[in-house]
């Protein structure tokens, strides 16, 4: 039974990663790049990583995906002219594409790796809490760090030169004279 | 259970795919950006498979650690594609030679 659920979420989740490369609408793109993380999700549930695939789900679709979404819909952009040297490319990228994956199901398609002899019993959540707030709590503050940098970033290099927003400049209000504003017309 | 090289021929699949996906895309950056998200999904993909076959959870550590850093990426990515189309009215790959590289 977990056989089936794996196979067709995989394939779920193999189709709908190739759609994304082939499709001709970004938004409808980012949409089918949803249906793989959720697929990918139920995969790592299998897997027993029930904290990451809700944490994939949490972060990526409810966060990162709405931001691409967001930033295509905002872009005025024409998709058609993106597309030109799709077909000119496509012998080269399918070429590329089936000798890497050659190669890998040369590498790990032999394996047989025992089943773990130990199953994990217990919460897949407290379990990674213990040790992620004391083996690796050093990574964790990186990590923080990393995710308050990046926010700055984001933020800075976004941010637009003021040009219709009035707001007040005080060095320039303590430095004003009164010769700067009245003007006397007739003594 | 599915063994360990179906995960990681899953895994692989995947990762030939998004990297096929950036030769067919190659102008459209934001395409790129989605491959690039594609491929890390991949790489998740092989280390939790490996810490469920191992019964260690340093590869989920290390998986919610690169999750962090994709994050931060795209986030950093989209503020650049922004302003990059704010100054040149267009996201394709092709227009940004400023640099002549």
């Amino acid at each position: 039974m977990i056989k089936i659920t794996f196979y067709l979420f995989s394939l779920i989740l193999i189709f709908a990663a190739s759609r994304v490369i082939t499709i001709k609408n970004p938004v409808h793109a980012a949409l089918f790049l949803v249906l793989a993380f959720f697929s990918s999700a139920a995969i790592w549930l299998i897997l027993q990583a029930e904290f990451l695939a809700m944490v994939l789900i949490l972060v990526y679709v409810g966060a990162v995906m709405v931001l691409f979404l967001f930033v295509l819909m905002m872009l005025n952009v024409n998709f058609d002219t993106l597309r030109e040297g799709f077909v000119r490319h496509l012998p080269l990228a399918a070429f590329v594409g089936a000798v890497i994956l050659l190669e890998m199901v040369l590498v790990v398609g032999t394996w047989h790796h025992a089943l773990p002899t130990e199953v994990a019993t217990g919460s897949n959540t407290a379990a990674l809490g213990s040790v992620l707030y004391t083996e690796y709590v050093y990574p964790f503050e990186i990590a923080a760090a990393i995710l308050l940098v990046a926010m700055i970033a984001a933020i800075a290099l976004t941010m637009r030169p003021h040009t219709r927003s009035k707001y007040q400049k005080p060095e320039q209000q303590v430095r004003v004279r009164r010769e700067d504003r009245i003007r006397i017309i007739k003594d | 259970m599915p063994e360990l090289n179906e995960f990681l021929i899953v895994g692989a699949v995947l990762f030939c795919i998004s990297a096929a996906g950036i030769f067919l895309n190659r102008k459209n950056l934001l395409i790129i950006l989605m491959c690039i998200e594609l491929m890390l999904l991949s790489v998740n993909m092989n280390f939790i498979a490996f810490s469920y076959f191992n019964a260690d959870l340093a590869g989920q550590v290390f998986v919610f650690f690169i999750l962090t850093v994709a994050a931060a990426e795209s986030a950093i990515g989209l503020a650049i594609l922004i302003i990059l189309f704010r100054n040149k009215y267009s996201i394709n790959v092709d227009d940004i030679d400023t640099m002549k590289g």
